[in-house]
């Protein structure tokens, strides 16, 4: 085939694409070509330039140097409104929909301002809404509002709405983020379906086992270069990780060396309830990793609330090395040792804007104080310092905001955080959620070493593989409920997956 | 590992903007400015309002504001100076005197203890919660004054207004003194630093195990305590209390709190920061007085463009800090 062949299958053609902020080059000269009706997947670590080009592609950043073009014309200006034009529709992670109005008024807002029409009919938004929701054969109450729905009808109204907008190429922001197993498999039929009516999908995700199951070809950036374009079936899941990370990972040898140094009980839940979890029961030892296995709304947050004193159990017992305890505030669950990494570092673990320091120390801060609360800074920076060199977080002074650091050296800063109080109990909920592979491999391998050293840990997850990497027993929950539980010898990917499903 | 600077950028920033001022003053109205009397003027002046700035600095610290503290200075200073007018009579010695200024404290520490508590426990909003709460407290005032001026203090009280020490009126000693004391506390203590904390995230707070209601309440009812200080001082100094005293000062602390480097969204501010742009504020206010062809009508004006001109400029300046750390990372 010519060169005008080659035109004609493909949809998008972006090369040598650069782009900066304040001097940081967040993409270095990057390609990507996406051939017409394929589902294509854009790979790699946080921070690899994924977002930026998907940016630069939907024309809402402008790139420094490079050129686009879209099913064979160039444009060297993008902007959003052409990019629409063109048949390029995002789906961001956050849907962009508005929660306060309802399905109907969601999918047809966007077409009636297109029109310039100035007022409004309500038949007319039903007939358009109901086109729209049927093209991928999506049942739901077109009169209920956004915000009652769950994640998952969100994600397929923006979808509904893209095509409404004639998508030619869809773009989808790491679209499996919040939706449970099942969803998932929903939209990859959706996803399969829109294929067969000639849409183009870009998949943008870092999850090996999706992206080997849906694409049909993939892109792989690292530090904001190509690292590798190629059909998916040209590629193996240990390669897929090397070009994510550009590290070599042995795992299953670090699981088989783990050293097996269980201890005394340290923690026993009898029948426990609270809001959003009934009757759960487990032993934890020292020197043992337990997971608990389970997906949104399983219960599996609530779980570690109320473990840590701040969700208060309505029922059951928490029994802490042999004797009862009630946790009716963190600090009680501090004094006992029990630590908890929280879910979303963001919103939960950090103070964004304050120093590594602040970060690390604020749980220490009794320790660091005189008997009437007077703080040394001295104190409080050689503690810092410990954590950052123990955990090695990398910065280049931890008088830096911690908003300064990449994901995973901002999980290290929590997890020293809680590690700085010498917790007996060490509960983790989503250690590794936004965090890359290398910072991910450094974390198990922590955790792995706590536990030879007779920490008792718990790992909260819905990572199947991380529990299978970590941990030396499973339990599973579902919808609050204890569904299962797996011990060692069984653990692995097909165990989990037939006891989740 | 890059050393920490001992004095940060704004304070530095602040003093250069101090020292322009008072030379551009001392150059262009040297016979007005540089006068012992225009000084002690001037520090007495600032020294009411500047004390209800360190309180709103430190609610602003904690991510919320106090608007009602003009209103518990008022509250405070009829209170006092009621018990001292109904109480000269019937006493020998100055006990009585103590005895109000002391009540006139605690009033003040409750009134901020109860804008911690609608803050903290009900979780309102601390503009609306201040907003309300002036509105409280102005109307108990006024009720207990029967809405007129109270007057007549006793000059053994009074005294303190016009008394110098070393040339300084005893006001600005008070307000150097309050503004040592808290820097101490928020710079050095875990108070102190728990309100950063607060005023960054509190959500995380919670996870880290800091009683959000405790700090925050106490740092509410600290903006009270100095509130009530401010009252004492205006009493003395004026002579009288009234419910409705000094209704300019409220927008006048903020504009201070934010001069001096508080970020409007919490976690960030210092208390030497504030105490620097009060002298600022001060030198200016002064300054324009010694014109008298700039009338008092265009005073709002310049306030609110003075205001306005920060907030953009500490925009600015966040900006780049912004970029630069990006750099760096």
């Amino acid at each position: 085939m010519g060169r005008y062949g080659d035109m004609m299958s493909n949809i998008l053609c972006a090369k040598g694409i650069k782009k900066s902020f304040d001097g940081v080059h967040a993409l270095k000269g990057v390609d990507l070509t996406i051939n017409k009706g394929e589902i294509h997947c854009l790979a790699g670590e946080n921070g690899c330039g994924k977002s930026t080009i998907i940016k630069i592609i939907s024309g809402f950043y402008r790139p420094d140097e490079g050129a686009i073009e879209v099913a064979g014309k160039g444009f060297p200006v993008m902007t959003p409104t052409q990019a629409i034009k063109a048949g390029i529709q995002v789906i961001y992670q956050d849907f962009s929909v508005f929660p306060n109005l309802t399905v109907l008024e969601n999918l047809a807002f966007n077409q009636v301002l297109a029109n310039k029409k100035r007022l409004v009919n309500k038949k007319e938004f039903r007939k358009i809404a109901e086109e729209a929701v049927k093209k991928i054969n999506f049942e739901v109450d077109l009169d209920a509002l956004v915000e009652t729905l769950p994640v998952a009808d969100k994600q397929l109204i923006a979808i509904s709405r893209a095509l409404l907008d004639n998508a030619k190429l869809i773009i989808m922001d790491e679209p499996t983020t919040a939706l449970t197993k099942k969803e998932i498999k929903r939209l990859f039929e959706i996803i399969a379906a829109l294929k067969k009516n000639g849409v183009t999908i870009l998949f943008v995700s870092h999850k090996l086992d999706e992206v080997f199951e849906i694409s049909d070809s993939i892109t792989i950036l690292r530090n904001g270069e190509n690292v590798i374009s190629c059909p998916t079936s040209e590629i193996t899941e240990e390669k897929f990780a090397y070009y994510m990370t550009g590290r070599h990972f042995d795992t299953a040898q670090t699981r088989k060396n783990m050293k097996k140094n269980i201890g005394a009980k340290m923690l026993e839940v009898k029948n426990l309830s609270a809001p959003g979890f009934e009757n759960v029961s487990f032993e934890l030892h020292k020197g043992e990793i337990l997971g608990v296995i389970g997906q949104l709304g399983s219960g599996r947050t609530e779980l570690s609330l109320a473990l840590f004193g701040l969700l208060k159990p309505t029922d059951g017992k928490i029994i802490m090395e042999g004797k009862e305890v009630k946790l009716p505030n963190v600090n009680v669950a501090h004094k006992l040792g029990i630590a908890l990494v929280p879910e979303d570092r963001l919103t939960e673990g950090l103070f964004l804007s304050q120093s590594i320091v602040k970060n690390i120390t604020v749980c220490r801060m009794d320790e660091l104080a005189s008997s009437i609360g007077i703080l040394s800074n001295k104190k409080s920076v050689e503690e810092s310092d410990k954590w950052v060199k123990g955990m090695g977080v990398v910065t280049k002074n931890h008088e830096l905001p911690v908003q300064t650091l990449s994901g995973g050296n901002q999980q290290k800063v929590v997890l020293g955080r809680w590690l700085a109080t010498t917790p007996k109990v060490l509960i983790l909920n989503g250690p590794t959620v936004g965090v890359d592979i290398g910072a991910k491999y450094d974390i198990h391998n922590l955790l792995r070493k706590l536990a030879e050293e007779g920490m008792a840990i718990i790992v909260v997850s819905d990572d199947a593989e991380e529990v299978i990497e970590t941990c030396n027993r499973a339990i599973i929950m579902r919808s609050g409920y204890v569904t299962g539980e797996i011990s060692e010898e069984a653990l692995s990917r097909e165990a989990l997956a037939l006891a989740s499903n | 590992m890059i050393k920490a600077k001992k004095i940060d950028d704004n304070i530095v920033r602040l003093l250069i903007i101090l020292t322009a001022f008072i030379m551009i003053a001392c150059v262009t109205r040297p016979a007005n400015f540089i006068q012992l009397g225009n000084f002690q003027t001037m520090v007495k002046q600032m020294s009411e309002y500047g004390l209800m700035a360190l309180g709103v600095g430190i609610c602003m610290i904690s991510g919320g504001i106090d608007l009602s503290t003009v209103y518990i200075a008022n509250l405070t200073g009829i209170i006092a100076g009621m018990m001292m007018q109904n109480m000269a009579a019937g006493s020998n010695g100055n006990g009585y005197i103590y005895l109000a200024i002391l009540v006139a404290l605690l009033v003040g520490a409750i009134c901020g203890i109860f804008n911690g508590f609608l803050v903290s426990y009900l979780r309102i909003p601390a503009m609306l919660a201040t907003l309300g709460s002036y509105q409280l407290f102005m109307g108990i005032a006024i009720v207990i004054s029967h809405g007129s001026t109270v007057s007549g203090i006793p000059e053994a009280y009074t005294r303190f207004g016009t008394t110098l020490i070393a040339q300084i009126p005893v006001a600005f000693i008070i307000f150097l003194l309050v503004t040592i004391v808290l820097s101490f506390i928020i710079s050095k203590t875990k108070f102190g630093q728990r309100i950063y904390l607060v005023g960054t995230n509190a959500q995380a707070v919670k996870f880290a195990g800091i009683k959000y209601n405790a700090i925050i309440i106490r740092a509410y009812m600290i903006s009270g305590l100095i509130s009530a200080i401010a009252g004492l001082v205006s009493l003395a100094r004026i002579n009288s209390a009234k419910a409705d005293f000094g209704s300019s000062y409220t927008m006048q602390t903020i504009l201070i709190a934010v001069l001096g480097g508080v970020h409007p969204d919490g976690g960030f501010g210092s208390i030497p920061g504030i105490a620097i742009a009060v002298v600022i504020l001060q030198i200016l206010s002064s300054y324009l007085n010694m014109f008298p062809n700039i009338s008092n009508y265009y005073r709002n004006l310049i306030w609110g463009f003075v205001l306005i001109a920060v907030l953009i400029i500490n925009f600015v300046i966040n900006k780049r800090k912004a970029a630069k750390l990006r750099k760096m990372s």
